[in-house]
């Protein structure tokens, strides 16, 4: 395997790796970005919680 | 229910015609933007033949797009359209009497306006003719689809732009279809297959969009 | 039988259900993905006619199916969404467009450099690139639409209600583009003409084709989970998941 002659894909090496690295990049994007969705979704609702609860001790007290 | 259709298309022509002046404005609108273009580009017959279906095509579709906001807005925000929605006729019908008002008020005087428009844009006589059919084919459909984006966008606090968004990309098979006709017509061959098309188009949003329409409107519209 | 399906649609359910699932949809892509990409880039024979570049295509075409593919699921959740009131539904569709949309532009831009080699220019008006541009479009204004509606029910029909009167129109749009690229050919001779498909070729394009379909099913999982949790944020089946976190 010439690797060389790989990277250099004929001549179109810029055109070929750039697709590959966008889709790549696509790829993460779409993995990432539903993780910190959802971090962000549970610390809303923690956040909402401990605001009831502060609601609630204030009633009660 | 034909009674219920005609009814409601009297009263909804009479209700435009009330605020007449708001009624020129998109045929104005449309005059206006395709004077832009000889003063943009150039005036010279060759490039503004070339230019001149696409031009008044698309100028057509935004003069259309403009107007829509007026098919539901103010019976919304009045709360005739709830009523409408609590009728006893089908929606439907209904909605197919209002979509008939703002065609007869915005979509059929673009159409009678062309000629002139086509003698301004140095149209041989052949192609205006071509373009007054297809815009008579078109501008319906354009009123049709545009009513199931209006409906689906009537609720949102100015939705003018997002109507846009959602609508435009739906016209573009009429657009393709009606410009190419105007196109090839200044060539003098046969547009028989453009303007069957546009009449395909016609009977299919005549039967889907008005269903598609009253699905929406309960969808948004109803609080 | 509609015991099952109300228990099976039920967010509660659905959230304890997919967590193996995102797993194991996301090993298979990988595997499936990494050789698909072995096969197509080390394997496969250069093509005669495009050179090397052709290699574009194990992603090119992928993404472009993909794109099509995520829009039709978002048109049938949101009608089974809209015809029997499974919320879940609603979710899916929800949660497919961001990934369907990425895909579109995905497909867009590889397509773009693509053609740079091929026609020298970075933008062709070609009939397949057109069609993508305007899919795109069309999952623009579904999130746009999405975002502009307050009510969550709402927002879910309406968009929904738009996404199923795209899915109408897509074929209709394909159409006339082809159509109208067909008058418009000019002077470039062939265009996205598909290379004489070596099976060499097509193995790694259909790999490719169904790793992608695999990373959306777990990603389209994940999404959903995080609908779910947010939309029935003040149900009690969340309250007690997050207590436990």
């Amino acid at each position: 395997m010439n690797w060389s002659e790989f990277f250099h894909m004929g001549g179109y090496a810029f055109f070929v790796w750039t697709s590959y690295a966008l889709t790549f990049a696509v790829i993460v994007a779409n993995i990432i970005f539903p993780i910190i969705q959802r971090k962000k979704v549970i610390a809303r609702i923690k956040r909402a919680i401990k605001r009831e609860q502060i609601e609630l001790d204030k009633e009660s007290a | 229910m034909l009674k219920a259709y005609y009814h409601l298309l009297i009263r909804d022509l009479r209700l435009s015609l009330r605020s007449r002046h708001e009624l020129a404005n998109p045929l104005i609108f449309f005059i206006l933007v395709v004077t832009l273009f000889p003063l943009a580009v150039t005036p010279t017959p060759e490039a503004l033949q070339t230019m001149a279906p696409g031009v008044i095509w698309v100028s057509a579709l935004l003069a259309v797009l403009l107007s829509l906001d007026r098919l539901f807005k103010l019976d919304y925000e009045d709360g005739s359209l709830d009523q409408l929605m609590l009728s006893p006729n089908p929606l439907m019908i209904l909605v197919l009497a209002k979509v008939t008002a703002h065609w007869l008020l915005t979509g059929l005087p673009l159409v009678i306006i062309a000629p002139l428009l086509g003698l301004f844009m140095s149209l041989p006589a052949d192609a205006v003719s071509v373009l007054i059919y297809s815009l008579l084919l078109g501008t319906p459909v354009l009123s049709l689809v545009g009513a199931i984006g209006v409906s689906l966008t009537v609720a949102v606090n100015r939705g003018g732009v997002l109507l846009s968004l959602i609508i435009l990309p739906l016209y573009i098979p009429i657009l393709i279809f009606g410009a190419n006709a105007v196109d090839v017509a200044s060539d003098g061959l046969p547009v028989t297959g453009q303007l069957l098309f546009l009449g395909a188009v016609l009977a299919l949003a005549l039967s889907l969009a008005p269903l598609a329409t009253s699905v929406a409107l309960r969808i948004t519209a109803s609080r | 039988m509609w015991n099952w399906i109300q228990r099976f649609s039920s967010p509660k359910h659905f959230y304890g259900m997919s967590a193996p699932l995102i797993k194991w949809f996301s090993i298979g892509a990988l595997l499936i993905g990494l050789y698909g990409l072995y096969l197509g880039l080390f394997v496969a024979p250069t093509d005669y006619q495009q050179g090397e570049s052709y290699r574009i295509i194990f992603i090119h075409v992928p993404a472009a199916w993909m794109s099509l593919f995520v829009y039709m699921v978002m048109a049938i959740s949101s009608g089974i969404g809209i015809i029997w009131q499974i919320r879940l539904a609603d979710m899916v569709a929800a949660a497919s467009a961001p990934i369907g949309a990425s895909f579109a532009f995905l497909a867009l831009v590889t397509g773009s450099l693509w053609g740079k080699p091929m026609w020298g220019a970075y933008w062709v008006w070609d009939a397949r690139l057109t069609s993508e541009l305007i899919l795109l479009f069309l999952y623009l204004g579904y999130m746009a639409l999405q975002s502009a509606i307050e009510d969550q029910r709402s927002a879910d029909k309406a968009s929904g209600l738009l996404a199923i009167v795209g899915v109408v129109n897509i074929p209709i749009i394909h159409y006339s583009v082809e159509w109208w690229n067909t008058l418009h050919q000019g002077a470039t001779i062939a265009k996205f003409d598909k290379p004489s498909m070596h099976i060499d070729m097509l193995i790694p394009l259909l790999l490719m084709a169904v790793a992608f379909k695999l990373f959306y099913a777990a990603v389209v999982l994940v999404r959903t989970r995080n609908e779910a949790l947010y939309r029935d944020r003040n149900r009690r089946w969340v309250r007690e998941l997050i207590e436990r976190l």
